[in-house]
């Protein structure tokens, strides 16, 4: 199955993945992690959560309330104290481990290019199979922006020693869901 | 050859840190890329990525246009041109009407190509690389030694040093402490910025699309937190169409770091929103600089395929001992001499063209099939034509095209005992004539009795068929206990062993020195000679010369306009085989009994590289040699060249040392008491180091080990 194949790759690029069977299992995982990871209302241990499909219908001032230093203001400022950035994709690639979305809104980019922990929640209905399948769906002339993400950000640039977070998040934590329906946004 | 760049190459290879870091990549790369490709097709991936390139290449002009026009409609200003200097002005100009004042740079080899950086910071820019290789090499103020590992040359020692300077406090060398040094350090310079440079990876005509590749993530940041974004794309990244990006895709990041996919690929289709809301001031510079020229160019057209993953200088046995810096260029390896002749001049890869040793190893892994070895000998060719030869290079030429002369001088050497070494002219001769400058290893004498006399003289079994031998100068001079090896296997199987007296040199000295019309001669002399015999077969124990004649003899002809010969050239390339690959089709046809003989010794087997890369050849020797009853012990890198590379230890004493150090090292772990191999240059450079050395291991030919076999059976 696609999804095996997927965590698979994705945990051999150093991702972690957890499958979650529907949105409040998921956001109850989602309120968790953020809880037993440090954030907080200070700045560096904020966590910002981007605008998405899964936002929808949710009380967010309820959820800030559960959560202190959770917010859904992403700034430039704000961004660049995060620990944990939420957002959402649309897809997942299984044979690289790699999630993929339009990333055009900067609320997008910079919850997942300036925190420590990006965490990404992906329909468990988008993971196709492999690069070919990704290209064959997107329309470039419909988003500015496709980012494709596959692990933290990594280098082995000194002494070809492999290592985790330099511009980018240090993890990237990867919650997929089996009923959220595909959004391609 | 310059003293700067000998001087050059000496300083490469005395600095254990680069050689050590690229000798050990070099070995886990081998390992790591073969797994990043298990269970893809590579040769139809690669094809595809050919197709898709070399039709880009030929319509540049088209795919530009059309490209501006998308990036355009979407809201991005294209800026075109064939001029370095326009490109800088361009950045300036913007930098000034805009007030812009911070760069973060994202890496690029085209900027490094057009020396961007420091035309910025003359203009009083701030400019700061943000690939953390790249910020080590700016800070360090030296160049990159490789295209994707930057600073693989430097340690984490060398590195904290030149971090400590940059933000004033004593740092350890603890790796990841200094990634997060780099991270803190430019985390603001990102924040601040005003102005993103990026360069592409691909870019799309018919979408008007950018595709970036990083690992770090610093190309996001780049691209989506300064205001204005400038991509610097040279036009060779241009691809038709969207769907085309995913083979490039699927084998540049393997190619590159035997990775399946870079942690980051980024596509920008026009002008994204910035942190304000306000749309991104998106430019894209599409440099030409010589690439319409090359494109024009029917040979080096295919250079253009090109998607730099530097998997040619990964597999480079030269590379791995000297790095980037002797090549003086931001391009740099194989394919770096190729580019470095078009973006720059033809006259600045004088030098540097000669470090290709032609062992091929890079042509069988470039994942956009550009024939490098051949293009590299494109250059020397064209070089060649340019450049007036030198007065010993004239000589030379004379002698190897007159056989009695070449010859007679030949026999001179054996009776005066000892190589013409010191005279001057002599060194351009081939190699075993040459004296060893570097006394790494011992030379074979000049055999007292040539196999030309010898042959004729041995009885041989009448058989039912005739097989042509074509000797080569090597067995002919040096190794005629080769030669009668072959003999005695044929004879075997029935066939009768004829030395035709007009053979002579094969042409490789001058042709891989670009010399077309000297090869062309031999050719034509061989020809003559090999076919006024009449044989089933024309068999070579030598690769390199096999390699000439069933395929560079046909080639230099036609390149010479001697059309009425190309069909000779055919008969003669139909016929020919190589000693190895007769024998096994011999055994496989049931004319030759090979039966094990027992209490052989091991061996290890030594891939020659004109066998195993330009014929094909890799299974039967050793097929053959298991079937006669000698085990085989694998070595290491069994396929890695030894260093003879014809000549070439005689320009490069100081590369070629090395590489046989490392090949005897090699069989030395094997533990096989004897190392076969088909290559009589092998067999000189490889014979001649082990008996440097006083090593108890034996080189031999695989026809001197069946031979053996078979007089032990009978």
């Amino acid at each position: 199955m696609d999804y095996e194949l997927f965590k698979t790759r994705a945990e051999g690029v150093s991702a972690e993945v957890h499958r979650l069977p529907d949105k409040a299992a998921a956001l109850s995982f989602i309120l968790d992690f953020i809880k037993t990871n440090g954030v907080a209302d200070s700045p560096g241990a904020f966590a910002l959560w981007a605008p998405c499909p899964f936002l929808e219908g949710l009380d967010q001032a309820e959820l800030a309330r559960q959560a202190p230093g959770l917010s859904f203001e992403v700034t430039k400022e704000r961004a660049a104290q995060t620990l944990v950035g939420i957002n959402q994709v649309s897809w997942g690639l299984a044979n690289t481990g790699t999630i993929a979305g339009d990333a055009t809104a900067i609320a997008d980019r910079l919850v997942s290019t300036l925190s420590w922990i990006h965490l990404a929640i992906l329909p468990l209905s988008g993971i196709l199979p492999d690069l070919p399948a990704l290209i064959e769906r997107v329309d470039p002339a419909a988003m500015a922006y496709l980012a494709l993400v596959t692990g933290p950000s990594r280098t082995a640039d000194i002494e070809r020693v492999l290592t985790i977070g330099v511009h980018g998040p240090e993890r990237l934590v990867i919650v997929c869901v089996d009923d959220l329906e595909e959004v391609a946004r | 050859m310059s003293q700067d760049f000998k001087q050059q190459i000496k300083t490469a290879i005395e600095n254990p840190n680069l050689t050590g870091a690229l000798g050990r990549f070099s070995e886990a790369y081998a390992v790591s890329r073969a797994k990043a490709y298990e269970g893809i097709d590579f040769q139809a991936l690669r094809q595809r990525i050919a197709a898709i390139k070399g039709e880009a290449a030929g319509k540049l002009e088209e795919l530009a246009e059309r490209f501006t026009r998308q990036a355009t409609a979407k809201g991005a200003k294209v800026f075109r041109t064939s001029q370095p200097e326009e490109v800088r002005a361009y950045i300036l100009n913007l930098a000034a009407a805009k007030g812009l004042k911070r760069v973060v740079k994202s890496k690029s080899m085209a900027s490094e190509e057009i020396h961007l950086n420091q035309a910025l910071s003359q203009a009083g820019l701030e400019v700061k690389e943000t690939d953390l290789g790249e910020w080590i090499i700016q800070l360090a103020g030296q160049r990159p030694s490789h295209m994707v590992m930057p600073a693989i040359h430097l340690t984490k020692e060398e590195v904290a040093e030149i971090f400590s300077k940059e933000v004033h406090e004593r740092l350890a060398s603890d790796i990841p402490r200094l990634v997060k040094v780099a991270r803190r350090e430019l985390r603001q310079k990102f924040l601040e910025a005003d102005l993103g440079i990026s360069g592409a990876n691909i870019a799309v005509a018919e979408t008007g699309t950018l595709v970036i590749m990083t690992n770090e993530g610093n190309a996001r940041l780049v691209t989506s937190l300064p205001q204005t974004h400038v991509a610097i794309v040279g036009l060779e990244k241009l691809i038709e169409r969207f769907e085309d990006i995913a083979p490039i895709l699927t084998a540049l990041p393997k190619s590159a770091t035997s990775q399946l996919l870079t942690s980051y690929v980024t596509m920008i289709t026009g002008p994204v929103p910035n942190t304000d809301g306000s749309p991104k001031d998106l430019h894209i510079i599409l440099l030409d600089s010589h690439r319409t020229e090359m494109a024009s160019d029917p040979v080096f057209k295919q250079a253009l395929q090109c998607i730099r993953c530097a998997s040619c200088l990964n597999v480079c046995p030269v590379f791995r001992l000297v790095g980037g810096h002797v090549f003086g260029d931001v391009y740099t390896g194989g394919i770096g001499t190729i580019l470095t002749a078009w973006f720059d001049q033809l006259k600045r890869t004088e030098d540097i063209q000669g470090l290709c040793i032609g062992c091929g190893n890079c042509k069988e892994v470039c994942p956009a099939c550009i024939d490098i070895p051949e293009l590299i000998m494109e250059l020397r060719r064209r070089l060649d034509k340019e450049r007036p030869r030198s007065l010993g290079q004239k000589a030379a030429y004379a002698v190897v095209n007159n056989r009695r002369l070449f010859h007679g001088l030949l026999r001179a050497a054996s009776l005066a005992s000892k190589p013409l070494a010191k005279d001057g002219f002599i060194r351009h001769l081939p190699q075993f004539l040459g004296g060893d400058l570097a006394g790494f290893r011992s030379l074979p004498a000049i055999a007292a009795e040539p196999l030309r006399d010898l042959l004729p003289r041995l009885r041989q079994t009448p058989g039912r068929q005739k097989a042509v031998l074509y000797a080569g100068c090597l067995i002919d001079f040096a190794y005629p206990r080769v030669g009668q090896a072959v003999m005695e296997v044929l004879n075997r199987a029935g066939i009768e062993v004829v030395f035709p007296q007009g053979q002579t040199c094969c042409g490789a000295p001058a042709r891989y020195a670009g010399a077309v019309e000297v090869a062309a001669k031999n050719a034509r002399d061989n020809i003559e000679a090999l076919l006024a015999t009449p044989a089933d077969y024309v068999v070579s124990a030598c690769p390199t010369c096999t390699v000439a004649l069933k395929e560079t003899f046909g080639q230099d002809l036609a390149a010479q306009g001697w059309g009425d010969w190309l069909d000779r050239a055919r008969e003669l390339a139909a016929k020919t085989w190589d000693f190895s690959s007769l024998v096994k089709r011999l055994v496989a046809e049931g004319r030759l009994a090979l039966p094990a003989a027992l209490g052989l010794e091991p061996y290890t087997y030594h891939d020659s590289c004109h066998l195993k890369r330009s014929l094909g050849v890799q299974e039967e020797p050793r097929q053959l040699l298991i079937q006669a009853g000698y085990p085989l012990r694998e070595m290491f890198e069994s396929d890695m060249c030894c260093g003879m590379g014809g000549s070439y230890a005689l320009k490069f004493p100081e590369i070629a040392r090395p590489m046989l150090e490392r090949k005897l090292s090699n069989i030395a772990q094997s533990g096989a008491p004897v190392v076969a191999m088909d290559c009589p240059g092998c067999l000189m450079q490889i014979q001649g180091g082990l008996d440097k050395q006083e090593s108890p291991v034996r080189a031999r030919h695989t026809a001197e080990l069946l031979a053996q076999a078979l007089r032990e059976r009978s």
